[in-house]
């Protein structure tokens, strides 16, 4: 990490994310090499948004999204198998209500 | 209004439309060349949207010069089937790319110019002018905000970035003068209230192109006579070649479609 001297021959990678319509979530659209945050932003409206995939771009260096190890997904996620009493499955959707 | 007065004008409009229609569709195509050849897949993807934008506003304008002509011609037959001395595009768009350096400088300075003239023409008393203009000028804004980003990034980058960037804007200065070197057609659209002055227009695009110089610590070049002229069809030796490579598919396959 950091600026060490080799890095520059290799523009830094970010992830990309990209709101498709105002009140819907940013979504990971993909990751580009970019010198910095405001050229990952160009870049990634010239490589993500050109059909109109979207009014919003956030983008975050690669190197500062802490990722949960692969090795860790037994302890992580295997305990909530089990457990359907956490999905609101239960109750009566009344027709009304369109998206839930 | 004689006959005679009334085809006079509508020649020069149909020049006029033509010089702007053929500077997006010259300078199209030469962005069109960086494909698949850009430093990175980033600025080729960026590099190739703005070739087509340019295209774009080419085909609204091409379209719009052959309907004014009234010779039956569309945009097709105006872009792919004229002579090199019936190109009316400024010398500076035929320019070759050279390193990406050059290419970023010929994109500013011809950018800015779109730009001021873009914001200008929103408001012309042609509405098929105004409504083009009107969808251009924010492609050009964001052009101009891609190539002014790298020109700073070059000129303010390392020594052999900045030497680049100042070479290639000495070479392609003169070519500027012609852009604001008003003429006949260029008086005529005035007076009318088709197109801005082009003493206003300079004004702007000098203050824009000062301000994106000093942040890129360039220098800006002394001024020098020019020979040439494109927007009256006289070019510099690069055009032709560009043409025969553009034109190559209609020639050789006249009508062809897929």
């Amino acid at each position: 990490m950091g600026e060490r001297v080799e890095d520059k021959h290799q523009w830094p990678l970010y992830e990309v994310f990209i709101r498709a319509r105002g009140g819907l979530d940013h979504k990971h659209a993909g990751s580009l090499h970019a010198a910095d945050a405001p050229m990952a932003i160009e870049h990634a409206r010239d490589v993500y948004t050109r059909r109109q995939e979207g009014v919003s771009i956030w983008v975050v260096r690669s190197t500062d999204i802490t990722a949960s190890d692969p090795a860790d997904a037994d302890s992580l996620f295997e305990p909530a198998r089990d457990k359907v009493y956490r999905h609101p499955t239960f109750y009566d959707i009344p027709d009304e209500v369109k998206t839930l | 209004m004689s006959a005679a007065a009334m085809r006079v004008a509508d020649d020069d409009l149909f020049r006029y439309v033509l010089r702007l229609g053929d500077l997006s569709l010259v300078l199209g195509q030469r962005l069109g060349e960086w494909v698949g050849h850009a430093p990175a897949l980033e600025e080729d993807l960026g590099l190739a949207n703005t070739a087509l934008d340019l295209i774009g506003q080419a085909r609204l304008l091409l379209a719009y010069a052959g309907e004014i002509e009234g010779r039956g011609r569309d945009e097709d037959a105006i872009a792919l089937l004229r002579e090199h001395g019936e190109y009316l595009n400024p010398t500076l768009a035929e320019q070759p790319n050279g390193d990406f350096g050059q290419t970023v400088v010929r994109q500013v300075l011809i950018d800015a110019f779109q730009l001021e003239l873009y914001e200008r023409l929103a408001s012309s008393a042609d509405e098929r002018l105004a409504a083009v203009a009107a969808k251009a000028v924010k492609e050009t804004r964001y052009h101009l905000r891609y190539s002014g980003g790298w020109l700073v990034r070059l000129g303010d980058g390392t020594e052999e970035s900045h030497t680049r960037v100042q070479s290639a804007l000495e070479r392609l200065w003169p070519y500027t003068g012609e852009l604001f070197a008003e003429d006949d057609v260029d008086r005529a659209m005035a007076d009318r209230g088709i197109a801005p002055r082009l003493t206003e227009v300079q004004k702007g695009w000098m203050s824009r192109i000062d301000a994106l110089l000093a942040e890129a610590t360039l220098e800006r070049p002394h001024d020098r006579p020019y020979s040439w002229f494109g927007k009256r069809g006289h070019h510099s030796e690069h055009l032709g070649y560009m043409l025969a490579e553009m034109q190559y598919l209609q020639r050789t396959y006249p009508g062809a479609r897929w």
